[in-house]
């Protein structure tokens, strides 16, 4: 009992014993922890664990979970982004419903959507108008996807057949039909427009 | 809406047999998994210096959670001010301001979580490993302890004397062996399993720098894309698990980095209640009152599920701001499309009922009444609740409706065969009232120099702002109306005062009830008790916390999301 005892040498309540505990829980959660995960994590699942990136031809054109920003109008476009897709300044427009500034960006390009492909603005989705929470959403919706087709055929002489089709192959559902919404991932369709394979 | 009842149903199917587990292993002698764990746990204690078996009062309990903290807080808070100049910091990331590393520091300490930073481009990866990972995994640990050992004080069922620690004192347990066999046994395994699945969807897993791409398209004006990851995967699951709420990546799991698919989505929703209704089985199997815990569960549920309806109801609705201008559709300003509104909804409910904070989407977009409900849940704050914060605080409520509900039949009001006196109401009352007092108070004051705002919204909103930021570190949640300019010594400062006191308060105080009830000469229960496992009680219990949330909040409601409405109607 004596030699038991002898290990023990804190009072339970006392500061050395705090700092001893503090310091060891430190690098058991803060050392251990992340390093066991991380090192199984990447031995699994190495392709996740640096971002999912898809290389092209040895470049790293992006990656499977970051938007990019279009512009051209070969390209679909994406969601308009607080933070024009830099993903070191991640974030939404926190606009309130009740702020004007957000009736004003929307109105505005409402108006340029609706111009652009000759539809009433009653009828855009209103995933293409509402910023993401993210700034990098890499998704849009089916019906976004379906507005900007004709777009897309005509600026690369293809036809609207062609991209619908495209579309559809590009479509994910909800998982097993119940989690999620339908959606189509921008860079990965814009990529097969291209006629680029990723390499992984 | 099958996914918002297939989540419900697959977070309490799972806590009933996790609160099994976490009661076992609180049961005394060597606890469930003990033969797996103890070797470890006891390396533990020798390497801490203290006797797990030594029986504490409950100031002393008091007293080792609270050194152990002050400790933590002072490491941290150094560790982020000189991360600049540290190890494991690959996109050479500064150190943080003195106000910034106080008020993250304190943020973290007490499970809150709420961020005046981005973690993405404001912290080191030993800054979040060590420092932030850390924290996540010891403050739910330590809310997990002092819930078990209110509860093992309070309502054991036991005849046996209640055990004495060596000054004569009523024993409460030991911080040590409590918090330890919260991390070891119960915190680490839970979020690495939910690691590992994250892991698999995408989320980073590695202590690699930031990555480059070449976008695609390069007349759009974006010459290079840096991505920023790192060892995100361990994180964001005991954020989720933990209470925590604080992310990787600054709009947390609205990132597709830090929550990349639905079935990621899934998995981190499930895990923002899991401990927390987990630990209300638990104290049925702990304490034998397991009709007591069905009762507190239901009542819990009650909450959860009204407020949770009106929440996606609102964001089904469009943003007023969108009218005329697109498709009638949901509210989709500051949603992932991955996600949707209902899913956005529920999440942004859940993390307020049991102050975890994190979100899949901004809540300063979210429709007025859908932002309503996020500070609803705040002020509750005891639906499910924080990890044994949550439970520790229905209690309050408990004893405060067993107080009534005893003068109202008539009866010197009593709890578990032990009378309700003076002293104990005293205690209740501090810990309930200092709630009002600190949000309002606040509040008040920076509303009255527009200066100290920071609002990035005008009018009622702006107001909102304000009230849920107090809200938020006084409940210890950490969501926000992220639009606040909330990183300036005055929010800082003010903020890490009411995340102290709201921490640490809501847990002292139970404790030192706890030890009073116990010294207390028992009476046996029986027919003429009052019975606290009815499902009356109960209904009484939830009455006393909507009265009390009515009465306190009602009016400050009033001025901000109820006013923000009637304006967008008009």
């Amino acid at each position: 009992m004596a030699a038991l005892n002898s290990v023990f040498v804190c009072r339970s309540a006392s500061w050395l014993a705090a700092a001893r505990a503090a310091i060891v829980f430190i690098l058991l959660c803060g050392g251990l922890y992340p390093l066991l995960v991380t090192t199984v994590g990447s031995l699994l699942f190495p392709h996740q664990a640096t971002g999912s990136l898809i290389v092209v031809d040895d470049t790293v054109v992006g990656s499977e979970l970051v938007g990019q920003l279009f512009k051209a109008p070969e390209y679909f476009h994406g969601r308009p982004s607080a933070v024009d897709y830099d993903p070191f300044s991640v974030g939404g427009s926190n606009y309130a419903a009740s702020n004007p500034a957000l009736r004003d960006r929307v109105a505005e390009d409402s108006q340029t959507i609706a111009l652009r492909y000759g539809v009433e603005s009653s009828s855009i989705p209103v995933d293409l108008l509402a910023a993401s929470g993210s700034g990098i959403d890499p998704h849009i919706s089916p019906e976004s996807a379906q507005l900007q087709a004709e777009r897309v055929a005509t600026a690369r002489g293809i036809t609207v057949s062609q991209v619908n089709e495209l579309i559809v192959d590009f479509t994910e559902g909800p998982t097993i039909g119940v989690f999620g919404q339908p959606r189509v991932n921008v860079l990965r369709i814009n990529l097969a427009l291209d006629g680029k394979e990723a390499s992984d | 809406m099958n996914e918002v009842i297939i989540i419900y149903a697959v977070t309490l199917l799972l806590a009933w047999p996790l609160g099994k587990y976490i009661a076992g292993v609180f049961k005394g002698g060597t606890g469930t998994g003990g033969t797996i764990f103890l070797p470890l746990e006891t390396g533990l204690y020798r390497l801490f210096g203290v006797d797990p078996s030594q029986p504490m009062s409950w100031q002393g309990y008091g007293k080792a959670l609270l050194k152990l903290h002050l400790v933590l807080v002072l490491i941290v808070f150094g560790l982020l001010m000189a991360q600049g100049a540290l190890f494991l910091n690959p996109d050479g990331i500064d150190g943080m301001s003195w106000d910034l590393a106080l008020h993250t520091a304190v943020s973290f300490l007490t499970n809150t979580n709420q961020q005046h930073y981005s973690g993405q481009a404001q912290l080191s990866y030993l800054a979040h490993t060590f420092g932030i990972v850390t924290l996540q995994v010891v403050t739910p640990a330590a809310g997990m302890a002092a819930l078990i050992s209110i509860v093992r004080t309070l309502l054991s069922r036991s005849d046996k004397k209640p055990q004495t620690s060596s000054d004569g004192t009523i024993s409460v347990g030991n911080f040590y062996e409590d918090i330890t066999r919260a991390i070891v046994r119960v915190m680490l395994p839970v979020a690495t399993v939910i690691a590992l699945i994250l892991a698999s969807q995408g989320v980073p897993n590695t202590y690699e720098g930031a990555q480059t791409a070449t976008p695609l398209d390069q007349t759009a004006g974006m010459a290079v894309q840096n991505i920023p990851i790192g060892p995100v995967a361990p994180m964001v699951a005991i954020k989720q698990v933990g209470t925590n709420g604080g992310g990787w990546y600054g709009p947390n799991s609205s990132v597709p980095l830090e929550n990349p698919t639905p079935l990621s989505n899934f998995v981190e929703t499930v895990s923002i209640v899991l401990i927390p209704a987990a630990l209300v089985f638990a104290l049925g199997f702990l304490t034998g009152r397991r009709r007591l815990a069905l009762v507190v569960m239901g009542v819990m549920v009650l909450m959860s599920v009204s407020l949770t309806s009106v929440a996606i109801w609102s964001e089904n609705q469009p943003n007023a701001a969108f009218a005329g201008l697109t498709v009638e559709g949901a509210n989709l300003e500051g949603k992932e499309v991955r996600f949707g509104a209902t899913a956005t909804a529920l999440w942004g409910s859940w993390t307020t009922q049991t102050s975890n904070g994190s979100v899949n989407g901004m809540h300063d977009s979210f429709n007025p009444i859908g932002g309503m409900i996020p500070m609803v849940d705040m002020f509750i704050n005891v639906t499910f609740g924080g990890i044994g914060v949550g439970l520790i605080g229905y209690l309050l409520f408990l004893l405060l409706a067993a107080f009534l509900g005893s003068l109202m039949i008539g009866r010197a009001p009593e709890i578990a065969g032990k009378t309700l006196e003076a002293r104990e109401m005293k205690l209740v009352c501090i810990a309930l009232l200092i709630q009002p007092l600190l949000i309002l108070g606040f509040s008040a004051i920076t509303v009255a120099f527009p200066a100290l705002t920071g609002n990035s919204n005008p009018g009622f909103h702006g107001i909102s702002q304000v009230i849920y930021e107090y809200t938020s570190a006084f409940a210890n949640n950490g969501s926000g109306f992220e639009g606040l300019g909330d990183d300036t010594v005055w929010w800082n400062v003010t903020c890490a005062v009411n995340l102290a006191l709201g921490r640490f308060i809501p847990i002292l105080a139970p404790l030192a009830i706890a030890a009073s009830l116990a010294a207390k000469r028992s009476a046996p229960e029986g027919r003429g008790s009052l019975g606290i496992d009815t499902a009356t009680f109960g209904l009484m219990t939830l009455a006393v916390i909507v009265m009390f949330t009515l009465l306190s909040f009602m009016p400050v409601l009033i001025l901000g999301p109820i006013a923000e409405t009637l304006a967008l109607m008009s």
